[in-house]
């Protein structure tokens, strides 16, 4: 407990002192968002009608941003072969470190989504659905995400690959996140559709700390 | 009595056998020096034993049990110092100690103790960014002591050192070894350690690559 107490608390110091990961993915997901009134126009109506989608999309390309540096650095300095040699189970330090990137992406992430929605005019009725379904989606896109870039280590461009790898495992999350959005807007129920994203999020939660550690001891072999 | 055994280890990088047929056996105390010429697999040996790499072939034994059938226990045991020093360039000489000693379930009061022996407690304070090279390895080193374990092993660290630190390593090497801890380096330069046996991984390199 006191090196996965360890981990977070390392990684999170690192990210508050470097800083520019957490800001480049907010910028990012707050710019690209506002590129869209400027492209399909400024009516009330269609944004209203995109929106929910507009701001999931973008949520999704935002996390994958900073997934290559969360094995990438340690990875580079060595500081890998440690961890897998650590006498902590690894499954349990790639659940430390994707909460720490959790908290310092995903969090922001959904700090800043009601904000945009406003932006794109998104019905207040929205509002509620959009922050439960990011706060039961986004971890799942950081668990998803964990897989792809404990696979790409080593590899050249990395960054491009962890996105072909990982995108088509969005998808769901995706589908689920918006309907539970419009849903709510149009006055359906929006339980089914928080809970299959809930599903996904402990599905998840089980099998990818298992797969990335599984890529992890094939990256330092 | 052997505490670390290895019998018959068949080392396969790639397509290449790297040593074949390889055994060796530690007691308490004892220290091994892997000589060889580079890329005889010095540093695949020790990947080997400690588990980071598997072997083709091979048993490796701690008291004469297999180190797969508890892969954490082993962990436990020893320390491992590669090629690379795992600095993190914002976080400060202590924080980056104190890091891999909460790790290893070490007390955080052993950190001042292991900066002070490798001359990095002035230092405890500077970002690692700051750092030159030879005082990253001093501060990779430092691990050695602030989270103790049995069986210590090293690939080529005294590189980058200065004469006084690799002075330093000598002495922290010897007292490991009078408390009965293993040592298995690899090394070019010639350390002073008292009755260190040598294993030539030369002799081990498989024929059968020519064919």
């Amino acid at each position: 407990m006191t090196a996965l107490l360890a981990i977070l608390k390392r990684d999170l110091r690192l990210a508050l002192r470097q800083g520019a990961d957490t800001l480049v993915v907010v910028l990012f997901f707050v710019l690209t968002v506002t590129l869209f009134p400027f492209g399909v126009g400024p009516e009330p109506d269609v944004l209203a009608r995109i929106a929910s989608g507009v701001i999931w999309v973008t949520a999704l390309l935002a996390s994958l941003l900073s997934l290559e540096r969360l094995f990438q650095t340690d990875y580079e300095d060595g500081g890998l072969d440690l961890l897998v040699l650590a006498p902590v189970g690894l499954e349990s330090m790639v659940l430390a470190k994707c909460l720490a990137h959790w908290l310092t992406t995903g969090v922001p992430l959904i700090v800043a989504a009601p904000l945009l929605a406003l932006f794109l005019d998104l019905p207040a009725d929205g509002l509620g659905g959009l922050l439960l379904a990011m706060l039961l989606g986004t971890p799942t896109l950081t668990l998803v995400g964990a897989i792809g870039a404990a696979l790409v280590l080593g590899a050249r461009r990395g960054g491009v690959l962890i996105s072909l790898l990982v995108l088509p495992l969005y998808v769901p999350v995706l589908i689920f996140g918006v309907a539970a959005v419009d849903g709510a807007v149009a006055g359906f129920p929006m339980r089914p559709h928080l809970m299959v994203l809930g599903g996904l999020f402990l599905g998840a939660l089980v099998l990818a700390p298992w797969a990335s550690a599984a890529a992890l001891r094939q990256a330092v072999e | 009595m052997a505490l670390l055994e290895a019998q018959d280890l068949v080392c396969v990088r790639g397509e290449r056998t790297v040593f074949a047929a390889l055994s060796l056996a530690l007691e308490p105390g004892e220290a091994l020096v892997l000589s060889g010429p580079n890329g005889s697999g010095k540093s695949s040996l020790l990947r080997l034993l400690a588990g980071l790499l598997r072997p083709a072939a091979g048993r490796i034994l701690w008291q004469h049990s297999l180190i797969t059938d508890d892969p954490q226990a082993h962990r436990g045991r020893l320390s491992y110092v590669g090629h690379q020093d795992p600095v993190k360039p914002v976080l400060s000489v202590r924080e980056n100690l104190t890091f891999w000693t909460r790790l290893k379930g070490g007390a955080d009061r052993a950190v001042s103790h292991a900066l002070e022996r490798f001359g990095l407690l002035a230092l405890a304070d500077v970002p690692g960014r700051m750092l030159s090279a030879g005082e990253r390895r001093r501060l990779n080193l430092a691990r050695l002591l602030s989270a103790p374990a049995p069986l210590w092993l090293l690939d080529e660290p005294t590189v980058g050192l200065d004469k006084g630190s690799v002075a330093a390593l000598e002495a922290v090497l010897a007292a490991h070894r009078a408390q009965g801890g293993l040592l298995l380096i690899a090394t070019h330069l010639p350390l002073a350690l008292a009755g260190a046996s040598e294993l030539g991984l030369a002799r081990f390199a498989s024929t059968e690559a020519a064919a």
